[in-house]
């Protein structure tokens, strides 16, 4: 039987010296950082939309998770008509972000309008456990409505030439994945800071009604954050499925769970903190999955969580309730 | 006086009514009466024929009536007819040890079953005690052939290692030497992923470079690449399904780890080359061995679509096969003597449904199982 092509690739195959044993070397070390990164910038952009959601309403929104897989499937589908009809690869990629930054927009303000407005009087845990609801309602709604089998992913970011000899750091859909994530931090800082509905979104955090007594209309602006938060999970759910190419109905949920860990970790509310939360959760979870074993993964993750509860309960970034969003 | 006779003739017509109406149970009432005549083979056919695990015992009943229909209606084995004698266990170890002990009391010469290792592994020391043969169709469990406390079971279904014991060879086969094991944490992944490991460390020529569980539907895998790729392996072996295979493989290449990547039946499926793409080309991923090009295999199949009107259940095959193997060792032996028998089963050779099949020294059969599978050009090849 002949020998598989894989084995007569770049990578040198199962001939003897050409791998050795670099633990403890700085290439290693660079090579787990830059996978920390990336996969700590998949936490961030998913724990963007968990942080403005809390910070404005104080609701832990279960079917973020959802909302992003529902971005990703939306991508997908325009991306298999886009594909057919001979886009170019760009195109696809800013065609299919678009929509899904779209049809997710209008999944969040629906999800809000039905499932939490309503319960915008009631007891706290109320809306949560309508949150939970939502979520495994959207996650079964796709299921019947699309499969429950996993499906390919198409690649929809171009490998960059000078990409190539930082390979096998960090490749371009990483880049994408860690610039988008930079990008969108940015402008959301900037965008709560300076413009009115931002300044809005900060007045209805802080108090509700007195926000309200002064004439910020509190109903637009929770809708506004859910609208933008469903759209950065949009973006998040076509970058990553598009990195790991495949999804299928349960692609938000783990995803969603640890993107709501690094929220918490960074101090939920706080938007740097969900950016810090889900770098420092990506690195604990590379550097654990590399230095000690993959088996001791989440065991990692969850010890440093619990650490950093204990001596800050709100957080890394976290503030008690002045200022959130 | 005779209303009381007109009860008994009463009573006895509702319990053959009642004996009718359930066909299943008739079956065992029917051939489980008295002694064995002279001249007649028993065999005894232990298992789960009623209860929730009845749909895995039943077939096996079926199987055993078809070839002993087939085969006394060639004339018997060494000229003598052959009875099925069935008895339930319900895949419960303290009923099969009953059920052991009612077959022995009717002179049973050779068993086909049980069904379930747990009731096997209970039945099986009373069986070698008293020199009976006894080989099941369905009983996984390593040890029941691996541990030799049973030199007279033998099976016809690859015992729950033998994947793993595939792959291993099979990486040996391909010159590996160094070896990472990857698993999902799974029961069934982390469990091929052990026995691949143990096998590994067994052969003096391999070494296990790294051991190590990934949690399943993780956002990305490229720490534990970048792991393997430290590791010096020369190979993967992963235990898991395609979702974590199809991650991993697609990280492996984008890192430029072109080394083998073999895996096992959860990655054996069409999804997989679907979802990896192009990264799939390449793969090696054992199944169940193909055996529906064997011509015995359709003979079976008819005679049961024939006879009951519906295609064959579980182990189906399987325990038509050892019906056939425990006959013809009998007919090779020339005798229902133990020794003789055992001898037989492991010398000689027989045509099955899955194959043709001797056994080794431990029992298992030479030729069933699984084989190695490798995706060329978007598709599962099998590799002789």
């Amino acid at each position: 039987m002949g020998r598989p092509d894989w084995s007569q690739g770049a990578g040198g195959g199962p001939f003897p010296g050409i791998y050795f044993k670099r633990v403890g070397t700085m290439d290693y070390f660079l090579e787990l950082f830059f996978g920390g990164l990336t996969r700590g910038s998949i936490y961030a952009l998913i724990a963007l939309g968990y942080t403005m959601v809390y910070g404005i309403i104080e609701l832990i929104n279960f079917a973020h998770g959802e909302i992003y897989m529902i971005g990703a499937f939306t991508g997908l589908i325009v991306a298999g008509v886009l594909g057919t009809l001979g886009f170019p690869m760009l195109g696809i990629l800013f065609v299919a972000l678009a929509c899904a930054v779209i049809w997710s927009a209008a999944y969040g303000y629906t999800v809000e309008k039905i499932a939490y407005k309503p319960l915008r009087n009631a007891p706290r845990l109320s809306p949560l456990i309508s949150a939970i609801g939502m979520s495994i309602f959207l996650q079964n709604y796709v299921l019947l409505a699309q499969t429950s089998d996993f499906l390919p992913f198409p690649k929809l970011t171009p490998d960059f030439a000078f990409m190539e000899p930082l390979r096998s750091f960090v490749s371009t859909s990483e880049l994408f994945i860690i610039g988008s994530t930079l990008l969108v931090c940015v402008a959301l800082t900037l965008f709560i800071k300076y413009t009115r509905l931002g300044k809005a979104m900060r007045a209805t955090a802080q108090n509700r009604k007195m926000a309200m007594l002064v004439g910020v209309k509190v109903d637009k602006v929770i809708s506004a954050t859910f609208v933008i938060g469903s759209a950065l999970a949009a973006v998040g759910g076509v970058l990553i499925a598009s990195h790991i190419g495949q999804i299928n109905f349960y692609f938000g949920f783990i995803a969603g769970v640890k993107a709501f860990t690094a929220a918490v970790l960074g101090g939920i509310g706080s938007v740097p903190g969900a950016m810090l939360g889900g770098l420092i959760l990506g690195w604990t979870e590379a550097f654990a999955t590399g230095y000690v074993s993959s088996d001791y993964e989440d065991v990692f993750a969850f010890a440093l969580l619990v650490l950093i509860l204990i001596f800050r309960p709100e957080g890394i970034l976290g503030k008690d309730s002045t200022q959130k969003v | 006086m005779k209303a009381r006779w007109m009860l008994n003739v009463l009573a006895v017509l509702v319990v053959a009514v009642l004996a009718a109406g359930c066909g299943g149970e008739s079956k065992e009432e029917a051939s489980s009466g008295g002694e064995a005549p002279q001249g007649e083979i028993i065999l005894g056919v232990p298992g789960a024929h009623s209860g929730d695990l009845a749909s895995y015992g039943l077939p096996t009943v079926n199987a055993a009536e078809l070839v002993v229909e087939k085969i006394n209606a060639e004339g018997g084995v060494l000229g003598r007819t052959v009875r099925v004698v069935a008895q339930d266990d319900e895949c419960k170890p303290e009923k099969a040890t009953n059920a052991a002990t009612k077959l022995l009391s009717e002179g049973v010469h050779v068993v086909l079953g049980h069904i379930c290792s747990g009731a096997t592994k209970a039945a099986l020391p009373i069986y070698t005690e008293t020199r009976i043969v006894c080989m099941s169709p369905s009983a996984t469990n390593p040890p029941l052939t691996q541990s030799g406390d049973y030199p007279n079971f033998f099976r016809t279904i690859a015992a729950d290692d033998a994947q793993a014991r595939l792959g291993v060879d099979f990486a040996k086969q391909l010159g590996l030497k160094s070896i990472a094991v990857i698993h999902d944490k799974g029961d069934y992944g982390k469990g091929f992923a052990t026995f691949a490991r143990d096998f590994v460390e067994a052969d003096p020529e391999l070494s296990v470079a790294l051991f190590e569980g990934v949690t399943p539907g993780a956002v990305d895998y490229s720490a534990v690449v970048q792991k393997i790729k430290n590791s010096g392996a020369e190979g993967v072996i992963f235990g898991g399904y395609h979702p974590e295979a199809s991650k991993i493989v697609s990280q492996m290449r984008k890192k430029d780890l072109d080394i083998p990547f073999i895996s096992d039946d959860g990655v054996k499926d069409d999804t997989f080359i679907k979802v990896a793409g192009e990264y799939a080309e390449g793969v090696y991923a054992s199944g169940p061995r193909d055996f529906s090009s064997n011509p015995l295999y359709h003979v079976a199949l008819e005679a049961h679509k024939a006879k009951f009107g519906t295609d064959p259940g579980a182990f189906y095959y399987e325990a038509y096969s050892a019906a056939l193997a425990l006959l013809n060792a009998i007919e090779k032996a020339g005798s229902t003597d133990y020794d003789a028998v055992v001898n037989a089963l492991r010398t000689e050779d027989v045509d099955t449904p899955v194959g043709k099949i001797k056994f080794d020294a431990k029992g298992d059969a030479e030729g069933v199982g699984f084989s190695m599978y490798q995706v060329q050009d978007g598709q599962y090849v099998e590799l002789k």
